[in-house]
């Protein structure tokens, strides 16, 4: 008998990603290095006023412009194509692709231009003449939700994109609110922290702006759209739904696509005008997104400000928690806009036992870009609000902040715990994740050299924060698309692997992760597996790559498709090998009978009787390709513990970063290098939010921020080098014991960094500080003005 | 319309070009070296970084007339005769790219960080790469990456 190679199991092993020999050499094809014959370019004429009514477009030198095919107002768009869908449940103001009587933010897009290169495109845009009437800017979401200075969308009175949503204890299903639990805790506080808390509106710049190409067949009558998407399938089913073509006419494709971070999942006026227009006009058109322009017509994130009061005992038992949030969501719901608040409010209720929550939420419309999903959306403001809350009752108490977490932590054996939010927590050990941050960072430590640095006057400080996400989103009753993945692995005629997957990733190298479980499920080498995605006419059906869902759901979609083909192959291997199924192993690329190796097949060669089976076993269907949906029964809930040490220069008020030490705890890991990557990527976007990211409008709703020479992105030289430790504790919600690991490293550095400012200054009487940590905002404090 | 001649990874390219055209639009629309890329349009994000004689630079800051009669190696021109360059083979092993769209101009500006500082300190990285940002890593595994090529890891 010859002798087979061992094997190695890949799962859980630091496997170099298979993606990389293309990006690395250039070779690889995102939106903009698409090329069709005939392409046009498209250029869309945007606002730059915040509120005004069109009086006027003219578009005459525009047209005459050689190179120029067209030029569409809103008006002519609007005969093209209907309001652009949302996602979510909420009423919603008719939002027009195109502007049609009103702009309401700047960037507002008026007209668009088809040309034949994008210089031409641009020169023409800049001829079209746009006379506007204009209107009082709404700015500020308080004033705004009194209706001040005026009404964005007369049918939503006071701008109340959603009025109020009550959450927590004694909230029943209809929404009708009993306060008595909540009033009774805070009549029993011995002590109560009340603090308005900012988290403030960030813009999510993936490296690689938005773009689309859309291209109808006008001979098939059918679309094939390329765009820059988290989702394709969903981008699917409504660029079909508002061109009037069936999800069988048309197909949609993301290639590869440079960072997302939430700001990609959305459908956007751009593919959906893209889209009619290559219907309209019956060529391909090609729109690529400027960054300038990204700031204003990609969606931002977060903008929710706090309302936050604490009760509790002087022991720092935490009795009652009070979180009025009130959302800056823009001037229109894009697809998740209106839901992503609502995540603030599940997760409220932090990582803590606390007897009492009562949470309410208020979308404000304002004259801005509408906000979606960004990193972590509406979890790290939860986070944010409480895990703030705690250290100012651990200051008032005079408490270690990691003691008076201790204290009120929901217990390991308490799961699956219900919160006072409604969130069932599927697994969890909080503690563990205190501790073994503690103990990684030498907590003791870190504060003696804190006290040492003080006492040569140096304004060092130490922050903690704890997290809890909600994650691997999620059962279908808590997302509008459905909250399964698909899977389908088909074993090739030759043995090889092809799988396809609904999760389209942006980075997260699902193409090593998912053909990592493969190889190791079907023993073969890893070299033999190819993951399919992005690609609607290849990968059935999907849902895209969201919420820290893609190894905990569509990984779970293909180990299921993957089983269901190996019990079919081991009946086709029991066929050959005269055995019982039950007795064979799929190891180092055979099928053996268990205890006698040298009665075995190679793979391919169970595969080749797969498609030629001759004779066809009994009760068997040629072929081996199977496919699975996945539909988990909870969302996951990772959680964690971030700790940091920042030094504020008492000169100019510049903080830096000495020290970040993460322990995240996200479950089982199929790839430890590549999560390592996802949590570094997701601190820097935290410590982001605390030092250098705002965006800023001002007071008649300009953009402030409009470019990267304005909008502060995180440098190299931002951060220390990140210290990570593990903490592993396995969801029950699905097989792979894997939650999610995405987002998690924005949730807990956001507040410990702003934590360890807060410490910094505690000398001159600092119980908090509004993000962002700007230096002149700490200046002030250090100097005696105001923060 | 202006004529250049731009030798780009090594073979001369001639072109009749619109005296406003970015080098990095003539790149990529005329040569189709798509591999360098376009990520903000105010010289912030270095996605567009190539060498220009030799030196690392932003291609979406000058026209492509500006060019004329350089030598110019993208991405697609560093690996020779098959064989990765270290630094694209430290960014594969050390995980030093996720969505990759910064990837190939982080390359070209470590290309010349290592060339003037062939052994350089984790600050001297950090600061090498400052004018090249990454939106997807938190440049942990991108100094990982550096010093790979730089033979310290």
């Amino acid at each position: 008998m010859t002798t087979t190679p061992i094997l190695p199991k890949l799962v859980g092993q630091r496997v170099k990603r298979r993606e990389d020999p293309r990006l690395i050499q250039g070779r690889a094809t995102y939106v903009d290095d698409v090329t069709l014959p005939g392409m046009q370019h498209l250029f869309f004429k945007r606002s730059d006023i915040a509120h005004g009514r069109i009086r006027r477009i003219d578009a005459s030198a525009a047209q005459a412009m050689e190179g120029v095919e067209a030029v569409f107002t809103g008006a002519e768009i609007a005969e093209l194509l209907g309001p652009m869908p949302i996602g979510t449940p909420y009423s919603s103001p008719a939002h027009r692709a195109v502007a049609v009587d009103v702009v309401r933010y700047v960037g507002d897009p008026v007209a668009v231009v088809v040309a034949r290169d994008r210089y031409v495109a641009r020169d023409a845009a800049d001829a079209i003449v746009v006379d506007y009437e204009p209107l009082p800017a709404v700015v500020d979401p308080e004033l705004a939700m009194k209706g001040q200075p005026t009404v964005i969308h007369p049918e939503f009175p006071n701008n109340l994109a959603v009025a109020l949503v009550p959450s927590g204890t004694g909230v029943d299903a209809a929404g009708k609110v009993d306060d008595s639990a909540i009033d009774k805790a805070f009549a029993a506080a011995e002590v109560v922290i009340s603090q308005r808390m900012v988290n403030q509106r960030l813009a999510p710049c993936a490296i690689e702006p938005r773009g689309v190409v859309a291209h109808y067949e006008l001979g098939k009558g059918s679309m094939t759209i390329w765009s820059s998407t988290q989702n394709p399938h969903i981008l699917r089913t409504f660029i079909a739904a508002l061109n009037g073509l069936g999800q069988d006419q048309v197909r949609a494709i993301a290639p590869e696509v440079g960072g997302g971070f939430g700001s990609k999942i959305n459908i956007y006026a751009e593919d959906y005008v893209a889209s009619a227009i290559s219907k309209r006009l019956g060529v391909p058109v090609k729109w690529i997104e400027d960054r300038s322009e990204a700031f204003v017509a990609t969606t931002h994130g977060r903008d929710i400000l706090g309302y936050v009061d604490l009760a509790a005992k002087r022991d720092g038992t935490v009795l009652g928690l009070k979180l009025r949030l009130i959302a800056d969501v823009g001037a229109y719901n894009m697809l998740l806009t209106a839901a992503i608040p609502t995540l603030t409010l599940l997760m409220a209720n932090a990582t803590y036992r606390i007897p009492a929550v009562r949470a309410t939420l208020t979308e404000v419309f304002t004259n801005k870009t509408p906000t979606d999903a960004y990193r972590g959306a509406g979890r790290p403001e939860a986070t944010y609000f409480v895990e703030r809350a705690m250290d100012m009752l651990a200051q008032e108490l005079k408490m270690d902040p990691a003691d008076v977490r201790r204290r009120n932590f929901i217990q390991p054996h308490e799961f699956p715990f219900t919160t006072q939010t409604g969130a069932v927590y599927d697994s969890g050990d909080y503690e563990k994740a205190l501790n073994t941050a503690l103990e990684a960072a030498g907590w003791d430590r870190l504060k003696a050299e804190r006290d040492a640095a003080r006492a040569q006057g140096r304004l060092v400080g130490l922050g903690l924060s704890m997290y809890v996400e909600v994650c691997g989103l999620g059962p279908s009753s808590s997302l509008p698309t459905g909250g399964w993945e698909h899977g389908q692995v088909t074993i090739e005629r030759d043995g090889r692997i092809s799988a396809t997957t609904g999760a389209s990733p942006h980075g997260q190298g699902n193409e090593t992760t998912f053909a990592q479980m493969l190889a190791d499920q079907f023993g073969v080498p890893i070299e033999h597996v190819t993951i399919h995605h992005g690609d609607t006419a290849v990968v059935k059906q999907g849902v895209g790559t969201f919420g820290s869902r893609s190894q905990a759901v569509g990984g779970t979609a293909l180990h299921m498709a993957g089983g269901k083909v190996k019990t079919k192959m081991a009946r086709f291997a029991a066929a050959l090998l005269e055995a019982h199924e039950a007795d064979l192993v799929f190891e180092n690329g055979r099928i053996a009978v268990k205890g006698a190796p040298a009665s075995a097949k190679s793979f391919a060669e169970v595969a080749a009787f797969a498609y030629v089976p001759v004779p066809l076993p009994e009760g068997l269907e040629p072929g081996l390709s199977e496919e699975a949906f996945f539909e988990p029964a909870n969302n996951t809930y990772p959680f964690g513990c971030h700790i940091s040490m920042i030094e504020i220069d008492r000169d100019t008020g510049e903080p830096t970063l000495l020290k970040l030490v993460a322990v995240d705890d996200a479950g089982n890991l199929i790839n430890p290098l590549i999560v390592e990557g996802q949590i570094h990527g997701g601190l820097a976007q935290g410590i982001g939010q605390a030092l250098v990211e705002e965006v800023v409008y001002g007071e008649d709703g300009q953009l402030l921020t409009g470019s990267f020479m304005d909008y502060a992105l995180p440098r190299a030289t931002d951060f220390p080098r990140f210290e990570l430790h593990g903490c592993v504790t396995p969801t029950p919600v699905n097989p792979l014991g894997a939650k999610g690991v995405g987002e998690a490293g924005t949730l807990g550095s956001t507040p410990c960094v702003v934590a360890a400012a807060v410490d910094a200054l505690s000398g001159f009487g600092v119980r908090h500080i509004d993000l962002m940590l700007r230096p002149e905002k700490l200046w002030r404090i250090i100097h005696g003005g105001q923060a | 319309m202006a004529q250049v001649s731009i030798a780009v990874n090594g073979k001369v390219r001639r072109a009749d070009v619109e005296p406003r055209l970015l080098l990095v639009h003539f790149l990529r629309e005329q040569l189709r070296l798509t591999g360098t890329h376009v990520g903000c349009d105010t010289s912030q994000c270095g996605a567009c970084t190539v060498l220009i004689d030799g030196r690392s630079a932003k291609s979406c800051t000058l026209f492509a007339v500006q060019a004329d009669g350089s030598e110019i190696t993208t991405i697609e021109g560093l690996a020779r005769d098959g064989e990765l360059h270290p630094l694209q083979q430290g960014f594969w092993e050390e995980h030093g790219l996720q969505c990759g769209y910064c990837t190939p101009g982080m390359i070209m500006a470590a290309v010349t960080l290592l060339n003037d500082t062939p052994k350089p300190t984790e600050q001297q990285i950090r600061e090498g790469i400052a004018g090249n940002f990454c939106r997807c890593t938190g440049y942990q595994h991108i100094v990982n990456a550096i010093q790979h090529a730089a033979g310290k890891r």
